[in-house]
């Protein structure tokens, strides 16, 4: 059995926010970067199936797009128990389309038989590389998924797939496939620190950028939203806040 | 594609079980800032069922299919017949966890213009420009694509007033044969009843994942019976398994609309705030100044929550 995981290094805004020269995307001193919490998710599923389906021999393998300083949330992954990762040496945030274009012939070349991607990355939120790369590689896929009931022999899997107000949809797919996995679908597990020394020593297999044709979009400005309708702000201590609260909600209340 | 000229915006309706969802009407509307035609797509076993003549839609195109309820390749099958057969200028979708299944894949294979989460829409010239946020809600963007090529967008719900009824646009019907799906619709599970409607209070105390640790709650849950509020949590709560879901405001859990939602701890993501903007009067707490909250929050401290817990504890 092998499955690979899609991960992605996020970049996450502080408390200040500056753009670069050319406003196109926020200057990088103000960003900070984790493995995409979704990306966790998918990664504990993954070592939760191979603990109770698996075999000796079975891989979970790690994939990522992105510049050498993303090897830090592959690290992470390795760290949680993924036996390989493969970074591709390209654009690590971009469109979906070209980033599923650039993740498409790993995926082929590792011939999985289940890929996990996130449902989305918490920094761009475009839900979309998952299901183009299953289109790509040509997955049948389910996206937002909750729950994994796998059957390899019978190349099936009974998946939920969680709908807006929670609504579940139970889903029959055949495998191999794609899934895009939804938070709360497990708990990851956290890694030792033994772990993560061990880690740090693995080698990350770095394979060069496939030919990524046009992006499916161009980011012509970036900016802060307009703040006119933005919120009145309660001034003071604590004390005074509350004093402010507890006046707003008795007046509101009425 | 090129070579054929592209006319008309053309949405696809989401409906689930017998039920049209919000976000059509909202895609009618959205569909009017680029002032082309706007046709409705409807995929269903009998899409007569589903009422779509909203105002602002000029055709109704009904196509049936075997499933009554989605599948993804069923959807993609279908949009790619229709776009090849009319180059509409753009596709709209809702951004839907339908849409997030097919939507991306069919403007893949086609080589289409493509984003997500929309929730501006503008044209200049023939170009369409499309406005979406990056960095978790705290900058937004404006976005061109390819030029001579239909885009499709996904258009984040509730970003655009819902298109009234009384439309009188005329029916067509479209016919397409389609493969077997690879995933298959078995059936639904109705998401867990609590113990409270959450839906139904007043007065919602609301924590996220800034209160940090498990240990926390009893705190909050103390302090919301003090003040008389029902406690709320966003979605990390529940999957930490630290609250029930009943609990969860947002995309998938409640739609909430109290006359107060006070936000403790809470950042703001867009499937948050889909659950939450409409309430009456929205107050913030975030240490985060540019935490996204802020923008639909009627008051906002930027402060510990922790502290400001304290003092309303005090004062009540
Ligand atoms: C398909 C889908 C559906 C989803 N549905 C939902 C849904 O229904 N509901 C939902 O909530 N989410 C939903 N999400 C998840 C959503 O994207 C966010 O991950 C989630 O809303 C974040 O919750 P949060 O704001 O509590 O946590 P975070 O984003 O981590 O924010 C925590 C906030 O707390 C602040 N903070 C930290 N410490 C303090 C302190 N001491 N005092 C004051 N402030 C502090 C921080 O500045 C930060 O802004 C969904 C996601 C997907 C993909
Ligand atoms: N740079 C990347 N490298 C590897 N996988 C990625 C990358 N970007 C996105 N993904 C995968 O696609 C999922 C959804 O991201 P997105 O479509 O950007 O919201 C993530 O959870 C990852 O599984």
């Amino acid at each position: 059995m092998k499955i690979v995981v899609c991960v992605k290094q996020v970049a996450v805004l502080g408390d200040e926010v500056e753009f670069a020269d050319d406003a196109l995307d926020v200057d990088p001193d103000y960003l900070d970067f984790a493995l995409n919490e979704w990306d966790s998710y998918a990664t504990e599923e993954a070592l939760r199936t191979r603990e109770s389906l698996g075999a000796e021999g079975d891989e979970i393998v790690v994939v990522s797009v992105g510049d050498r300083q993303v090897e830090d949330a592959m690290r992470r992954c390795l760290a949680m128990g993924a036996d390989r990762a493969i970074r591709v040496d390209g654009p690590g945030s971009a469109d979906p389309i070209t980033l599923a274009r650039l993740l498409a012939p790993v995926v082929q070349r590792e011939s999985p038989d289940l890929v996990f991607c996130g449902v989305q990355s918490s920094d761009a939120v475009q839900a979309a590389t998952g299901t183009v790369l299953a289109e790509l590689t040509g997955l049948p896929r389910v996206a937002v998924v909750t729950r994994i009931e796998w059957d390899p022999s019978a190349a099936r899997a009974i998946v939920h797939r969680e709908l807006e107000g929670g609504l579940v949809d139970v889903t029959e797919v055949d495998t191999p496939a794609l899934l895009t996995i939804q938070t709360g679908i497990n708990q990851p597990r956290y890694a030792t620190l033994r772990a993560i020394k061990q880690a740090e020593q693995k080698e990350i297999e770095v394979v060069s950028p496939a030919e990524q044709g046009e992006p499916a979009f161009r980011v012509r400005r970036m900016f802060t939203p307009p703040k006119e309708e933005g919120a009145q702000m309660l001034d003071g201590g604590p004390a005074d806040i509350a004093r402010r609260i507890k006046e707003i909600v008795e007046e509101r209340l009425k | 594609m090129s070579a054929v000229p592209m006319n008309g915006t053309l949405i696809v309706a989401e409906h689930v079980r017998g039920e049209l969802r919000d976000v059509t009407r909202e895609l009618v509307t959205a569909a009017h800032d680029l002032g082309e035609p706007v046709a409705v797509a409807v995929i269903a076993r009998d899409p007569s069922q589903f009422d779509v003549n909203l105002e602002g839609v000029d055709e109704i195109v009904n196509v049936p299919v075997e499933q009554e309820e989605f599948e993804n390749e069923v959807y993609q099958g279908v949009l790619e017949a229709i776009i090849a057969e009319r180059h509409p200028y753009a596709v709209l979708l809702g951004f839907t966890v339908n849409s997030m299944g097919y939507g991306p894949a069919v403007a893949a294979k086609l080589g289409l213009g493509f984003a997500s989460d929309v929730h501006g829409l503008s044209r200049e010239g023939g170009a369409v420009v499309a406005t979406r946020s990056f960095y978790g809600g705290k900058v937004d963007a404006e976005l061109e694509f390819p030029a001579e090529r239909p885009v499709l967008l996904l258009v984040r719900p509730t970003a655009f007033a819902p298109a009234e009824s009384g439309g009188s646009a005329p029916t067509t019907h479209f016919a397409v044969e389609l493969p077997a799906s690879r995933a298959r619709h078995l059936e639904f599970q109705d998401a867990a009843v609590g113990d409270v409607d959450i839906a139904t209070a007043d007065f919602l105390l609301s924590i996220g994942r800034g209160i940090g640790e498990r240990e926390a709650i009893p705190q909050f849950e103390q302090l919301a019976e003090k003040l008389g509020a029902v406690l709320s949590v966003s979605r990390p709560l529940v999957d930490a398994g630290w609250m029930p879901n009943a609990r969860q405001v947002g995309q998938s859990g409640k739609t909430v609309k109290p006359k107060v939602y006070l936000a403790l701890g809470i950042s703001g993501a867009v499937q948050h705030l889909a659950g939450m903007k409409t309430s009456e009067t929205i107050i913030a707490v975030n240490t985060d100044p540019e935490a996204a909250i802020f923008n639909v929050a009627h008051f906002g401290a930027v402060a510990d929550l922790f502290d400001v817990a304290e003092e309303l504890e005090k004062l009540s």
